[in-house]
């Protein structure tokens, strides 16, 4: 079931949470909404699912399989929801929260208890919480309220999975199974899904496609190793890790900072001919001890890190400001860096945006 | 209100958790003395009272007061009344308190502020306003009587007074609760395919069954209770328009102490009941709530 939304505008009294937003997700896609706090990602969330209504001009639409459900409100449009904080049903158990959508149903439409409960006990056994059915929610931890709160909305079979911030309230061990069980789940029964996340990682790790708002405006779509590696806009690159910052210039595909030429390969879109900010990513930087020819910024270590498989690096330079850096655990062998070293800086690869202003 | 406070979901390690650190025992014991004395003296003394003045002349002569015709219709009266208006306010206090916690519209805080009107306005004028409208000088004074309706000086007018003074108290119950749980449960149900009836029978109510059944029972003791709003528009007739506590007053008016006393230790055993029932579903609650503490601790430490 694809899912497509065009031209959707929606304003909260002053504040526009989305600027004229159009998306396609394919069938069986995985698709992630990326962005900070208050890019509109989760309103276009609940736009698709029907919770809240786009604004009435300019027209726009929602296609579920090319069918409109613009008119269609939220039970009718077969979507399944997961709430940021679960949502689950305290008073009831946790089978009778998964029974919840297949209970209510009109009574032609409604399964014999027999099937309710086979029904459930398979999605128990899809969330790996078989014996735990009759216990409350407030019994249960946080990875299990949401795995229940999954079950709950796969039970009505959905023609649509929209998860809000699925692991937002999750510790960070917590966080990093349950993606990795998600994308199984995923490749497991195929249902298209929308996930709402502000963290990049989470992101890249999980979904087939990942959509990058900001401000109420999709800045780029793509798969994740298009986003990371050929961001479209300056936000993109920034939001999509760490980066450094140079303010410099583009010169016949040449960067230039402070009169420095940047050896390493320019990436596109290159900014044309001017004022640009140039982006490197802590580990498109090579490191030498001794001084090259034109291209190195010479600067001082004042950080070192070595506790983790990189070994993190803040380089004070003479001219550029102070960089982050990321090296192999091999090559800070090679180097024999401690704090106080000085040692010269090269970009391998940079990322040139025009600038907004001027120097 | 206190109960508003109880209801919150505190767990027993935040209660213990409230203990002053670092108070010495003499500054407990002073202000433990001091509570029970002032409570000893303003509560239970008079209490005591009313049951030593009522059996005074031993229990038949208690009992044939109650039994008098005029006190059993008083009695029947206050039970009609608090038959009409608990039920109304019930109605109007969940349907206030879902408008008010789970939409926005405009005139929103003024609803709310309008729902602690009662409590800010003496029970005599809220009596009084019913005179200004209903009685033969008021306003529809005179429509009233050409089609032979009497509102004051008769039950409808006492039940009026009641439900006007008795209704912040499920609203003010619920509100808060309501409030504190937010929306997400019943979109989620919607979500789900429930229509709205089944999401108000299935999850609202449910969620708020003890801040209700509480409010309800408060709302149900005032009713009983009422005095002074009833009092102005009652008439104050023998055996039609007198309520218990309005019966109360004309016999202790009247010289007539033990038969007074007895009846009014009929408001007081309702009122034991009450604080009996209340005790009861507090404790409910709490534990409802110790249950679901981890998911409304996050509300209250957000």
């Amino acid at each position: 079931m694809s899912i497509e939304v065009r031209n959707i505008t929606k304003t909260f009294g002053r504040f526009t949470a989305l600027r004229d937003v159009s998306l396609t997700v394919p069938s069986g896609d995985l698709v992630a909404l990326l962005g900070p706090s208050g890019s509109g990602k989760t309103t276009l969330l609940r736009i698709i699912a029907g919770l809240d209504s786009p604004d009435p001009q300019p027209p726009s639409a929602i296609l579920f399989h090319d069918q409109d459900v613009v008119g269609h409100d939220v039970g009718r449009r077969g979507v399944g929801f997961v709430f940021q904080h679960y949502a689950l049903f305290r008073h009831m158990t946790v089978a009778e929260n998964i029974a919840f959508g297949l209970r209510v149903r009109p009574r032609a439409l409604r399964p014999g208890r027999a099937a309710i409960r086979d029904k459930v006990r398979e999605l128990l056994r899809l969330i790996q919480l078989e014996g735990l059915e009759n216990r409350l929610p407030s019994e249960l931890s946080g990875g299990q309220r949401q795995r229940v709160a999954l079950a709950r909305a796969l039970a009505i079979e959905p023609r649509v999975l929209l998860l809000d911030e699925p692991f937002g309230a999750l510790d960070a061990r917590v966080r990093q199974e349950l993606r990795r069980w998600l994308r199984r789940l995923h490749d497991e029964i195929h249902v298209t899904s929308v996930f709402v996340t502000h963290d990049q990682e989470e992101a890249l790790e999980v979904a087939d496609r990942v959509v990058v708002l900001n401000a109420g405006r999709i800045e780029q779509e793509g798969t994740p190793d298009e986003v990371f590696h050929r961001p479209r806009t300056a936000f993109v690159m920034e939001f999509l890790g760490r980066v450094n910052v140079f303010h410099g210039r583009v010169d016949m595909g040449k960067a230039f900072v402070e009169g420095v030429e940047l050896k390493g390969r320019v990436g596109d879109p290159v900014a044309g001919n001017g004022h640009a900010r140039i982006f490197v990513r802590p580990h498109q930087f090579a490191l030498s001890t001794r001084a090259q020819d034109g291209a190195a910024f010479r600067g001082t270590v004042r950080y070192l890190n070595t506790a983790g498989p990189l070994v993190r690096l803040e380089v004070q330079t003479d001219v550029a400001g102070l960089l982050a850096v990321e090296i192999s655990q091999e090559e800070h062998g090679r180097l024999g860096l401690s704090q106080g070293s000085v040692v010269y800086v090269t970009p391998r690869e940079a990322q040139a945006f025009p600038s907004d202003f001027s120097i | 209100m206190a109960g508003t406070v109880a209801l919150r979901a505190m767990t027993a390690p935040q209660r213990r958790g409230r203990a002053l650190a670092g108070s010495s025992p003499w500054t407990k014991g002073l202000l433990v003395a001091l509570t029970l004395g002032f409570l000893g003296l303003v509560l239970l003394v008079p209490l005591a009272a009313i049951f030593t003045e009522a059996l005074r002349k031993g229990v038949g002569a208690c009992m044939e007061a109650i039994a008098d015709p005029a006190a059993l219709a008083a009695v029947k009266l206050t039970l009609l009344v608090a038959a009409i208006a608990v039920p109304a306010n019930l109605v109007f206090g969940l349907a206030a308190s879902w408008a008010v916690a789970k939409f926005n519209f405009v005139g929103k805080s003024v609803l709310t502020t309008l729902i602690d009107l009662p409590f800010a306005v003496s029970p005599v004028i809220s009596g009084l306003i019913y005179v200004l409208v209903f009685g033969l000088q008021g306003w529809l004074g005179p429509w009233l009587q050409a089609h032979d309706l009497r509102v004051i000086f008769a039950v409808p007018g006492i039940v009026l007074a009641t439900v006007f003074v008795t209704f912040p108290f499920v609203a003010r119950e619920l509100i808060p609760l309501m409030q504190e749980q937010g929306q997400e449960e019943e979109q989620a149900a919607l979500s789900l395919g429930a229509s709205g009836w089944r999401t108000f029978w299935h999850v609202t109510l449910p969620n708020v069954r003890w801040a209700l059944l509480y409010g309800v029972i408060l709302c149900n003791a005032r009713a009983m209770g009422e005095f002074g709003a009833v009092s102005v528009v009652s008439g104050h007739i023998r055996g039609r328009t007198n309520t218990v506590p309005l019966h109360v007053e004309i016999l202790y008016n009247e010289y007539n102490f033990v038969a007074a006393f007895s009846v009014a230790s009929l408001l007081v055993l309702l009122a034991l009941v009450t604080l009996v029932a209340k005790s009861l579903v507090e404790w409910q609650a709490r534990r409802s709530a110790s249950l679901a503490a981890p998911l409304a601790g996050r509300v209250l430490s957000a």
